[in-house]
């Protein structure tokens, strides 16, 4: 009888936000300091080399592969031109690059902001409905398992429900007077022109994308947490340019940060009666810093592309 | 008695000014108008497919504006090299647009494009498509593609290169003699490399292709 009046209850707040599709529909994020140059030595996950010859070592590997290259190996589900490794760098073994070896041991999560606990595998579903503009494998399937094989892996003698140093991206202190599209603008043909392109749309090799899109149709949508000013921040800072991770002065990475995304992107699949000002109450108003909804130089953001 | 050559000159310049034009394959199998520009046949191979043994580079599918680019750096000394500085200094820029255009359109070599979903045995390998992102090098395919390939107009194809032209390049980079490339994206890296990686890595790029200098 309980369970039934729940099931109903979480039924009926599903319905408005289309919920029906969305397994994850909190993407806040999570909540970690600055980065702590005393903790600069960090959790080593396993060597490659050390994955044993059997069915599990397989499995991992297949899941290391979909990481690095989704759209190809899990075409189903993705509608953008990314990879999972875009934006976990090092096929996500890279500290402050949100590492799946942080990740793993951290969930089940509650996240007060759903009222619900989210699951590993509800969250690597999140990151195919945002990051990867498409939809949630099943979560007993074969694209799932493979991914969490691969980050159970990674997070080989990590300790369980212990926040380690090292997990998602370093917050980056907002610049006193705020952000400046002008200026990111300038950072952005100075530093990131030269791989992402003049108008963000990223290079492609043949049909791949060598150098990701950083806004258009074939980037993440305006739910994924990167669409966040202050994420954008703290992942530029510490990774972009590529190999040069760490150069950018903090103001200059918000600046960007905040040029990348006052640009139009795929519509969050969360979108409430089409409507972009009832989404924008729900679900971006108190999600940090973010430009959904806003209008820059006389144009509404938010309609989607 | 050198006297008597400068109208020709004189005219030769005036031609290749007024008509805008100069003959690629000209400029490319007998050398420019100025005689210091020498046929770069010589050098680059019948086919610009390069010369492994003395280390000199494929040139044919390259960027156009990559060339330009390298023969302008070339000429400024912003890449020092001895024997493509006075070249490159007495090719007339019409000259340069017209034989990096016609080298662009040549075949590229053809390669399987391995990328960082493949297994990585061997230190150079490795470099190639896992990096060794603890000193801040990532995976050389990140940048210059599959099977090192090449992407658009800035990050050049390393398959198709001799084994001693990339590995020398690494080394200019380490020496400072090239310094031209855009944000230091590829000297930080170079700079970061051993002696071993910098001889595995050039060998593991050179041998993916069994058509030009590669071999
Ligand atoms: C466009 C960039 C982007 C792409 C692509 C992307 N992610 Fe993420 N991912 C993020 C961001 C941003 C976060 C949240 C970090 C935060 O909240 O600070 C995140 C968080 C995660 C987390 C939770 C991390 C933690 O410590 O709790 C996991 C696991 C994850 N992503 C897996 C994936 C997988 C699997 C894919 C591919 C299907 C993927 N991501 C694709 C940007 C991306
Ligand atoms: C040398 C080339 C290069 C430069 C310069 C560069 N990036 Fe990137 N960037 C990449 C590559 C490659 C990836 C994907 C990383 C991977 O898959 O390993 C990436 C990923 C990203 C991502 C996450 C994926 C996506 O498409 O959203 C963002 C955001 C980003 N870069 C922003 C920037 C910004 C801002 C700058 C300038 C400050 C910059 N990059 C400079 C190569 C570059
Ligand atoms: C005497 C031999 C020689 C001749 C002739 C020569 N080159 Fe070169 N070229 C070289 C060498 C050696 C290098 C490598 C320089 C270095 O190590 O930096 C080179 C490099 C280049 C590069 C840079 C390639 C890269 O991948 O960065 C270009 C472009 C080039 N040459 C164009 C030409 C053109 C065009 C001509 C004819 C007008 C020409 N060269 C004639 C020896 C020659
Ligand atoms: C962050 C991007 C980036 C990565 C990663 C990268 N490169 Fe480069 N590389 C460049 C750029 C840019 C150039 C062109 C420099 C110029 O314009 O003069 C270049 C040029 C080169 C050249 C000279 C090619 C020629 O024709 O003269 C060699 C050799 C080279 N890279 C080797 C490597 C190796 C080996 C790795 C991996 C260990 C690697 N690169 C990784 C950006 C990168």
């Amino acid at each position: 009888m309980r369970t039934h009046t729940s099931a109903l209850l979480l039924f009926a707040l599903a319905i408005p936000a289309h919920a029906a599709d969305i397994a994850m529909e909190d993407q806040s994020q999570i909540r970690i300091g600055t980065a702590d140059p005393a903790s600069r030595t960090y959790f080593q996950p396993p060597q490659e080399s050390e994955l044993p010859d059997n069915a599990f070592g397989k499995l991992v590997q297949e899941g290391r592969a979909i990481f690095v290259d989704t759209k190809n190996r899990a075409p189903e589900y993705v509608g953008n031109g990314l990879a999972c490794a875009n934006c976990h760098l090092e096929q996500g073994r890279k500290a402050n690059s949100a590492p799946l070896w942080a990740a793993y041991t951290m969930y089940p999560a509650y996240r007060k902001k759903n009222d619900k606990v989210n699951t590993y595998a509800e969250r690597l579903q999140g990151c195919f409905q945002f990051s990867m503009n498409g939809k949630a494998p099943e979560a007993d399937g074969p694209i799932i398992a493979a991914l969490s094989a691969y980050s159970y892996w990674l997070a080989t003698g990590a300790p369980i429900a212990q926040e380690l140093p090292g997990r998602a991206y370093p917050q980056v202190p907002e610049p006193a007077g705020g952000h400046d599209l002008a200026k990111g603008q300038q950072v952005y043909t100075a530093q990131c022109a030269v791989c992402h392109g003049k108008n963000g749309e990223g290079q492609k090799s043949g049909t791949d994308y060598v150098f990701p899109p950083l806004w258009g149709a074939d980037s993440f949508n305006w739910g994924a947490g990167m669409h966040r000013i202050n994420t954008a921040a703290a992942f530029i800072k510490e990774n972009m340019p590529l190999g040069k991770g760490g150069s950018l002065s903090d103001e200059d990475a918000w600046h960007v940060a905040a040029f990348m995304n006052s640009h139009e992107r795929p519509q969050d699949p969360r979108l409430i009666d089409g409507s972009v000002e009832k989404t924008r109450d729900k679900y971006h108003a108190n999600d940090g810093v973010n430009l959904y909804g806003e209008t820059v130089d006389g144009k509404l953001l938010g309609k989607g592309i | 008695m050198n006297v008597s050559r400068w109208p020709l000159a004189g005219l030769l310049l005036a031609i290749s000014v007024s008509a805008q034009a100069a003959d690629p394959t000209a400029v490319y199998g007998k050398g420019g108008a100025n005689t210091a520009a020498m046929a770069c046949v010589t050098c680059h191979g019948a086919e610009a497919e390069g010369m492994a043994a003395a280390g000199f580079p494929r040139l044919a599918g390259l960027s156009a504006v990559y060339m330009q680019r390298q023969l302008a750096d070339f000429a400024s000394g912003e890449r020092a090299n001895p024997i493509m500085q006075s070249i490159a200094a007495a090719l007339s820029p019409e000259e340069a647009d017209a034989v990096t255009t016609m080298l662009a359109n040549k075949p590229r070599p053809d390669v399987e494009r391995i990328g960082r979903t493949a297994a990585a045995q061997g230190l150079g390998e490795t470099l190639a498509l896992r990096g060794a992102w603890e000193r801040n090098i990532p995976e050389c395919v990140s940048c210059h593609g599959p099977g090192g390939v090449g992407v658009g107009d800035s990050f050049p194809p390393l398959a198709g290169q001799s084994a001693q032209y990339l590995s020398s390049q690494l080394i200019a980079w380490r020496q400072g003699t090239r310094k031209n490339d855009p944000n230091d994206l590829m000297g930080h890296i170079a700079r970061g490399l051993t002696e071993d990686e910098i001889k595995a890595v050039s060998a593991y790029f050179a041998n993916l292709t069994d058509t030009g200098a590669g071999r």
